[in-house]
């Protein structure tokens, strides 16, 4: 051990020596010419805050209705465009650790909150560009995060009291889907937003518990498939499964079905234990045969006999079963997944069947309508179950012009559904056009003055921060983004002053000539807006108090 | 310092993101741009693979889909064309071009300054007016039989005309028409059988009113059957294994063992004897029929097929009106297939089974003749096109004028809607109309015609109120349409103009570009190559 401390010692570079009683040095880091590097203090710090801003720099551009998109080129070549933060922070393959955190957070707020991924990173980047600043003065990074944290208090405090309460009921929709609307007005889905949102509030109402007020999403399955065109997207009351019935010449549209769900196979059974079935005559090689057949037999005879019309199996069956199970007129879907036949399950309200012999009447499933539909000039098809029995579970069918757009709006459907869910929770909303922001950043700047500790310098940089928001939306709409950010300041500022309200301003991204985020209709959840807040400054706060990185080069 | 991404990876931004998905994807509208139109031009294509083998064609589809690109853009509108092919089965080339012209008429507008966002606003409202122009633009003839029928021919004239079937357009317009009219509507192309059959000439191909099987039939088994009562059959003839697990054979003597086989024999010769007991003389079998059931068959004299692939054995039961059995223990329940006379005939120098006068006439088989392998993939996938879009008219049976009219008519309504428009919206929406005139543009450049001219003249006449001109690239005039007859489907036309809108505002809306460091692979082709 010794020996190798003393080689260790004469070879390599020392980063961190630290001695022991006897004045021997102990090595803390070992750090040798092959690449692993310590970088401490104020230089790790701006490193990470470095890293950090570079990446949100990147997202900036995406925030707001004329924010643009992202073009990524997966380490295969494969092509995504998506205007989704999460989706481009997962996909560009960040190796910097501090680039990871950030990538992290964005997953965080898409998991808990669905939308405003972009929006939580963006503001990141601007609390650590205002905190360098400060580290500049002089002032040490735990007292920029307390600052921080205080400050985001208030700005809490401060959405709270000017969030609204939007009220909807099942016959006034209106303000769930122009909810929805603000947050697909970003995406690609642009042109057909309205058809797109009122899809998405009917598909969350479908599966709401409105007395729990709790929205399943799982029970919405996003399907897609490229050809037709955005237009013909749909919500189907009930599952669509890209199947197709096993034999060509079964029946392919069958009306009020009884479904049997089956998890078994269409085979002899298969015991678990490890067996060999010795065979060592020839009468017991028929008697091998007629079981088999016998099998065959009783297995398509016990579905028919539940009354089941059609079958939906998770495994495959061959050639022999499925000849067995046409002749007797039971159509059948092979290989359908594990998820789909649950939600298959819970839409017809069927009982998935592990076992032939516990097929029974009840555990049937009810759809109104079943049909394969086959889709423009190739072969494939799909199976549409319809009108199930509780349409508990309902698929979006999403169409587009070509695999990048339907995999886009597939994400944007996710977050706007994401959205309304967050709405039914919660249906207190804040409005958007950077107003939210801007309201809280002048709370934050008016709570700043109050404080007389070195804190304040802290609070006011928060306040700053918040201002980057409008400035981004304003700056990726083309707008004169100082200009525009300290007009709408000094209107709110007098106009409060006035009549002591909240008015609703914010920045007119889409030029349509009124700043009143209220009748442009731009609303945001508040859950959402409070979820980026925190966790943005949870986040600066962890960069900041990072003093000391030790890195391993992998590629060393 | 400040590396966030994995060495390799590459981040563009800004102009120069832009540039390269704009270029990159123009750049590849280019490519292909020369193939479109009646005078249009086919490419050479060669595949890195071993044998180098090469392909020539005309269609944009094939030859996206065979070009390796590397531009993310590029990669977007091949993929818009692999789903126009899809979808309607043609337009892929235009498709791919008009998208391109969208994205040279943008860049203009991007240079003098205005936002991307703005100018997909503009082609938000300028497709909406498009649509409605090219929907009013339409005729539909759907309830009138005979009129829809040369609607049909006409179509595939149109479709056709740009293809190497050029050469006896009349007879594979007709027949074209005629296997699709036999669908009854279905768009299942899958019943078409096209078989390619190497030598004579393209004018020797013919429509099939039976079935052709590309197969053999049985040694020593009848050669010709009248009145055939036929078993189609998805089952195994070569070693029928019994399917429960962990079963295998354990025995102390060859004698044993002998009686064991001599088993296994029985119960295949008891499957023969059962399929005979059907009652049929044909069987047609999607697996392999060893020699010794074959020679069972043989004795019955039942004729035997084996190896009839997937596809075939769909497509036969669909011409002979069978279903598809594996199971043979009720023959009563089973639907056998039925045909006048099964016959070997002679087609060059193969041998095919023929199946004539089947009951159900749904499937039929359109063989092509030629003196290449080269000429007979493209007349198969310039006769697929015709077929595709034949299929989606009867089922979508509006029509529309081509030879540029319904460009030039939505080009005209784009531009007066734009003129009411205020702001910088009007400038994108003439963008827009500026891309879809092109197209007749492009169509008359690749004739060698002067296409300025000639789309000014067109421009003028749609202007003064007509709709149905068009120009005719044979005599290099404008002319009416009404007399050139040449239609499109409405389904092609407005789904080219749509694909074409949603992948431009798509690649306009990019700002970056984010590369990832690539894969790294372990040398493909490895050891076996050196």
């Amino acid at each position: 051990m010794q020996a190798q401390a003393q080689q260790a010692l004469a070879g390599a570079k020392i980063a961190g020596i630290a001695q022991d009683e006897y004045g021997r040095p102990i090595i803390l880091v070992k750090q040798d010419d092959e690449g692993k590097t310590r970088v401490t203090g104020l230089e790790a710090q701006k490193q990470n805050i470095f890293a950090a801003i570079q990446v949100s720099q990147i997202v900036r551009s995406s925030l707001g209705p004329r924010g643009m998109d992202k073009m990524l080129v997966s380490p295969d070549q494969d092509v995504t465009v998506t205007n989704d933060g999460a989706t481009i922070m997962d996909k560009m393959e960040i190796m910097n650790h501090i680039g990871q955190l950030v990538v992290n957070l964005s997953k965080a707020q898409d998991d808990e909150i669905g939308d405003g991924t972009t929006g939580v990173v963006v503001l990141l980047g601007g609390l650590l560009e205002q905190a360098e600043q400060l580290l500049d003065k002089g002032i040490h990074g735990i007292r920029v995060s307390e600052g921080f944290d205080s400050a985001c208090k208030v700005a809490c405090d401060e959405l709270s009291r000017i969030a609204d309460k939007v009220e909807w009921s099942k016959d006034n929709l209106e303000p769930l889907i122009t909810t929805a609307m603000s947050t697909l007005s970003s995406k690609i889905v642009h042109r057909n937003r309205r058809q797109i949102a009122e899809i998405c509030v009917k598909a969350v109402l479908a599966v709401a518990d409105l007395d729990r007020k709790d929205v399943n999403l799982d029970l919405i399955k996003v399907e897609g498939k490229p050809g037709g065109r955005m237009e013909d997207t749909c919500l189907v009351e009930g599952i669509v499964l890209d199947k197709d019935i096993s034999h060509p010449q079964m029946v392919k549209e069958i009306k009020d079905a009884k479904i049997a769900v089956l998890t078994c196979p269409f085979e002899p059974p298969k015991p678990k234990t490890k067996h060999k079935i010795d065979l060592s005559s020839g009468e017991q090689y028929q008697k091998l045969h007629e079981q088999e057949q016998e099998y065959f037999k009783n297995m398509v005879k016990l579905c028919k006999d539940s009354g089941a019309t059609l079958v939906c199996c998770q495994w495959g069956f061959d050639d022999e079963a499925n000849h067995l199970l046409m002749t007797n007129k039971l159509p059948a879907i092979r290989w359908v997944g594990g998820v789909e036949l649950e939600l298959l399950a819970i839409a017809t309200g069927a009982r998935i069947v592990p076992r032939f012999e516990e097929l029974s009447a009840d555990k049937l499933g009810v759809a109104g309508s079943v049909k394969e539909v086959g889709f423009g000039t190739t072969k494939d098809r799909m199976v549409f179950i319809e009108n199930c029995k509780n349409s508990k579970a309902v698929t979006i069918f999403v169409r587009g012009g070509n695999k990048m757009i339907v995999e886009e709006a597939k994400r944007s459907i996710h977050d706007a559904l994401c959205v309304v869910r967050n709405l039914v929770r919660d249906s207190r909303i804040v409005y958007g056009g950077g107003h939210a922001e801007m309201c809280c950043s002048i709370a934050v700047e008016k709570a700043a003055k109050q404080v007389a500790t070195i804190e304040y310098h802290a609070l006011s940089a928060f306040a700053s921060a918040l201002d980057v928001v409008p400035i981004a939306l304003a700056e990726n709409s083309g707008l004169a983004a100082i200009e525009t950010l300290t007009s709408l300041k000094t209107t709110y500022r007098e106009l409060a002053e006035k009549d002591n309200t909240v008015h609703h301003l914010g920045v007119d991204c889409m030029d349509s000539g009124t700043n009143n985020m209220k009748e442009q209709g731009v609303y945001e959840t508040l859950i959402g807006k409070m979820q980026q807040m925190k966790l943005a400054t949870q986040m600066a706060k962890m960069i900041l108090k990072i003093d000391d990185v030790i890195l391993d080069d992998p590629t060393a | 310092m400040g590396e966030i991404f994995k060495p390799g990876a590459n981040l563009q931004k800004g102009e120069h993101a832009r540039l390269s998905s704009l270029i990159g994807a123009i750049s590849l509208a280019d490519q292909v741009k020369t193939t479109l139109g009646p005078r249009g031009r086919d490419k050479i294509l060669q595949s890195t693979g071993r044998d180098l083998s090469v392909n020539v064609t005309n269609d944009g589809a094939t030859i996206l889909k065979n070009m390796v690109v590397s531009n993310p853009a590029a990669k977007l509108l091949v993929d818009v064309s692999k789903t126009q092919d899809a979808e309607v089965g043609d337009g892929t080339t235009s498709v791919c071009v008009l998208t391109g012209e969208l994205l040279r008429a943008a860049e203009e507008l991007l240079t003098s300054g205005i936002h991307p966002q703005t100018i997909n606003a503009g082609w938000r409202l300028a497709h909406g007016v498009a649509q409605k122009a090219l929907l009013d633009s339409s005729s539909d003839h759907g309830s009138d039989a005979a009129q829809f029928k040369e609607d049909l021919l006409n179509i595939a004239r149109t479709t056709l005309s740009s293809k190497i079937l050029n050469v006896d357009i009349e007879k594979f317009a007709q027949l074209a028409v005629d296997s699709v009219l036999r669908l009854k509507g279905s768009t299942n192309l899958e019943s078409i059988h096209v078989l390619k059959k190497l030598g004579g000439s393209l004018s020797d191909s013919y429509l099939e009113e039976g079935f052709l099987l590309d197969k053999k039939i049985g040694i020593g088994q009848p050669k010709r059957i009248e009145k055939a009562k036929i078993l189609v059959a998805n089952t195994a003839m070569d070693t029928d294994k019994i399917k429960i697990y962990g079963a295998r054979v354990r025995v102390n003597s060859i004698a044993k063992l002998a009686e064991l086989e001599a088993v296994e024999k029985d119960k295949m010769k008891k499957k023969c004897q059962k399929i005979i007991d059907h009652g049929i003389n044909c069987f047609i079998n999607r697996q392999l029929i060893y020699n010794f059931p074959e020679e069972i068959f043989a004795q019955a004299k039942v004729m035997a097929i084996e190896h009839a692939d997937f596809d075939g054995i769909e497509r036969l039961a669909l011409a002979l009106g069978a279903e598809v059995t594996s199971t043979f223990d009720n023959p009563e329940v089973v639907k056998f297939g039925e045909c006048d006379v099964i016959e070997e005939v002679m087609i060059g120098e193969d041998t095919l089974i023929r199946f004539g006068g089947c009951k159900a006439g749904e499937a039929c088989t359109v063989v092509l003749r030629g003196s290449s392998q080269h000429l007979l993939d493209e007349a198969e996938r310039s006769l697929h096109d015709a077929l595709c879009v034949l299929s989606q008219t009867v089922k979508e049976t509006k029509t529309v004028w081509g030879a540029g009219c319904s460009e030039m008519l939505m080009a005209r309504a784009i531009e007066d809607e734009a003129n009411k428009t205020p702001g910088k919206k009007a400038n994108a929406m003439r963008a827009f109309a500026k891309a879809l005139r092109a197209i007749p543009a492009i169509i008359a450049d690749n004739a060698g015609l002067d296409s300025a001219d000639l789309v000014s003249q067109l421009d003028a006449e749609i202007s003064s109120g007509s709709k149905t001109s068009g120009i005719d690239v044979i005599t290099g005039t404008v002319g009416d349409m009404t007399d050139l007859k040449i239609t499109e489907s409405y389904k092609v036309k407005s789904s080219m103009i749509n694909y074409a809108a949603e992948a431009a505002e798509m690649l306009l809306r990019v700002d970056s570009i984010i590369t990832c460091a690539p894969r790294e692979r372990k040398n493909p082709h490895g050891r076996r190559g050196m």
